[in-house]
């Protein structure tokens, strides 16, 4: 029977399960914890407990497989026509390294039509195999198809590990796969290693807007599923000279789907966009006013980066929701990020505090924004935003 | 139309505070909301009833008091509120409760769309939409940002790509996840108010919606938590003081030299 109980006789009230649990459901009862009715079994108290006072019994799970029977670690290589996406490669760099703790393979499992520039390249950027479903059908990504195919190469191939970008596309058909053969899946992982004592894939997340870092396992299920956001992970160098095998494998592509895309509209035309930027220039409520946001965008096109915003500009309309850097928004990860007029709500931090570098100019000396900076300017970003356009204008040419 | 919308409670956005000196979580005001994201799903859920008749339903898994919680989208157009509360769902992870909450969504039964919103705010993982269209055995979209056309049998929507949107056609009854650009939800009325106080919350346990005990909960749970930690955060602040002009330079100077900057 899976539960949770409190080991009375061990529990010595030092209430760090209390301080420990994120749904407040451990409550003090004299010197003793007592967990409450809310409690959501999330195990996060048991390690908290330095009394080993907790005992938390998961019991048997259900459709587990024989774990013996998988082998080999699989990424899934988003490409847009026919070009690998930089999350692809950054996959084959996580994969790369978890494969040769394993002492397996890599696998890279691309979609598409017309791939053969795409095969060669996951090659050179560290796949030993790259297996290409080409059809002429499967040019546009189809959550329907692609989930379809997918899973028949999963059911034949039974890898041990599986990762996908967690992008628009893989956010979508990694669930879906999950849920059709049951097995786990831990979404938007910042560190993934294998256990050296068992060889299973200790998955690394963060919780409750990046507050909390939870290690999570899928010990009984294969493959082991996991997402991983852009620019999170590291992809390697090149090498064209590295030998890999393209294969076809055996698939039944569907003729027909119910799911149809009937049109890929294009609404950023800026060179990159905020996931994959390197640079990335956010405009706040400092800016004043809606039209000001030219600054923003002048600074990025100057750096070659991408425009990002807080909330309370989308919110009063000043820019599309696509833009928007925060918990309610996109999660970023560039190199730098300059925060401009932007106070730093702990929402938006959320959505930005993994950047390498961040610059804040704010008038206010007591905002938020300056307790993640690297580097901070007080003062009025639309003073400041001109004479560092003119700078970098200058020194970049 | 019937139209059915997953809510799930979260812990309210600032509850979530670590104290710095004892690296632990600070929990004030223990009080929770309907996740964010979910508010839009159950407007667009309302929207979509007012236009096309039929009924708009909630559904959610969680604590029994989870229910004085589903009021709230009573009041603002919901006709019925569905929660799935057993201590067997308990420790569930999104495969589990992809799982429960098809078994509540068959078990209410003549539906044309499900909604949910595109991520809860506590996980995080936007996980659960497509993994319940899955066990319900329809298709779905993700992050719709519009529905373009909808009627019996048939929806054409937009879903937001990171650099634009796609328009999706499927049939009916299927899944979606919508973004917050989808639409503003109302406030609620003072009719809605009303309605909300005296609504029953019709209550199921694992026995009323036929599920598998073995599926659900911690039995059902693929993944399981081994270890929790509180993030390092190191950051060194330099402020850059001066005149604007003196304030840029150095700031200039400083992003130069890490060669960040320099790639074009």
């Amino acid at each position: 029977m899976s539960g949770i109980r409190i080991i009375e006789e061990s529990c010595i009230g030092c209430r760090l399960c209390v301080k420990a649990c994120p749904f407040g459901a451990i409550r003090m009862d004299g010197r003793k914890a007592v967990i409450l009715d809310n409690c959501t079994l999330c195990g996060i108290c048991v390690p908290a407990c330095k009394f080993n006072a907790i005992d938390y019994e998961k019991g048997p799970v259900s459709n587990a497989v024989d774990i013996t029977k998988y082998s080999g670690v699989w990424i899934f290589a988003e490409q847009k026509n026919g070009v690998p996406e930089p999350i692809s490669y950054e996959l084959l760099g996580a994969g790369r390294k978890l494969a040769d703790d394993r002492k397996t393979r890599l696998t890279a499992v691309v979609i598409g039509d017309k791939l053969s520039d795409a095969c060669e390249k996951l090659i050179a950027y560290g796949a030993d195999e790259v297996m290409a479903v080409e059809d002429g059908s499967l040019a546009v990504y189809n959550d329907e198809s692609y989930s379809d195919i997918f899973v028949q190469m999963i059911r034949k191939g039974r890898p041990e590990i599986l990762l996908m970008g967690a992008t628009t596309y893989g956010r979508s058909l990694a669930p879906r796969i999950a849920s059709r053969i049951n097995t786990g899946l831990t979404a938007d992982c910042t560190r993934l290693e294998i256990d050296p004592a068992d060889g299973k894939l200790l998955q690394t997340r963060p919780a409750f807007g990046g507050n909390l870092m939870a290690t999570i396992i899928c010990p009984n299920h294969r493959p082991q599923m996991a997402t991983v956001r852009h620019k999170v992970m590291k992809p390697l160098e090149p090498d064209y000279s590295r030998k890999g095998l393209v294969t076809r494998p055996e698939v039944s592509i569907p003729r027909e789907t119910s799911v149809k895309v009937r049109e890929v509209v294009k609404t950023i035309f800026e060179m990159v966009s905020l996931a994959e930027a390197d640079v990335i220039v956010s405009g706040g409520r400092g800016l004043g006013a809606p039209e000001n946001f030219k600054l923003i965008n002048e600074l990025a096109e100057v750096l070659g980066g991408a425009v990002g915003a807080s909330r309370a500009t989308v919110d009063a309309g000043w820019i599309e929701y696509n833009h928007q850097v925060g918990q309610t928004g996109q999660t970023v990860g560039p190199h730098v990020y300059f925060a401009c007029g932007i106070s730093g709500a702990v929402q938006h931090l959320a959505g930005m505090s993994s950047s390498d570098i961040i610059v804040a100019i704010n008038k206010n000396p007591d905002a938020p924004i300056f307790k993640v900076a690297t580097f901070g300017i007080v003062g009025d970003a639309m003073e400041i935003l001109p004479l560092l356009i003119k700078e970098f204008k200058a020194a970049l040419g | 139309m019937n139209v059915i919308v997953c809510v799930k409670q979260v812990p309210g956005t600032n509850e979530v505070k670590m104290n710095k000196e004892t690296n632990t979580i600070i929990r004030e005001g223990a009080e929770a909301i309907i996740n964010p994201f979910d508010t839009y799903a159950v407007e667009e859920g309302v929207r979509i009833k007012e236009q096309t008749g039929g009924k708009a339903t909630v559904i959610s898994m969680g604590i029994p008091s989870v229910a004085e919680l589903l009021r709230q989208t009573i009041a603002v157009g919901i006709d019925e509120a569905v929660l799935l509360s057993d201590r067997a769902f308990a420790g569930s992870d999104s495969l589990a409760t992809s799982y429960a909450l098809s078994k509540g969504i068959n078990k209410i039964g003549d539906f044309d769309l499900v909604i949910c919103g595109k991520q809860a705010m506590d996980g995080d993982t936007a996980q659960v939409g497509p993994g319940l269209a899955e066990k319900l055995g329809i298709p779905h979209t993700t992050y719709v940002r519009k529905i373009e056309e909808i009627r019996k049998g048939y929806i054409r929507c937009q879903r937001m790509t990171e650099d634009g949107y796609e328009v999706i056609e499927m049939p009916l009854p299927a899944v979606i996840t919508v973004v917050k650009e989808i639409n503003e939800p109302r406030l609620p009325s003072l009719k809605g108010m009303m309605k909300a106080k005296k609504a029953e919350i019709r209550i199921m346990t694992a026995d009323d919606i036929g599920a598998d005990k073995d599926l659900c909960g911690l039995k059902g749970s693929p993944t399981q938590v081994v270890e929790t930690f509180v993030p390092v955060h190191d950051v060194n602040s330099e402020m850059i003081e001066g005149t604007p002009g003196e304030q840029v330079k150095r700031l200039a100077e400083k992003l130069l030299s890490m060669k960040f900057m320099t790639v074009k």
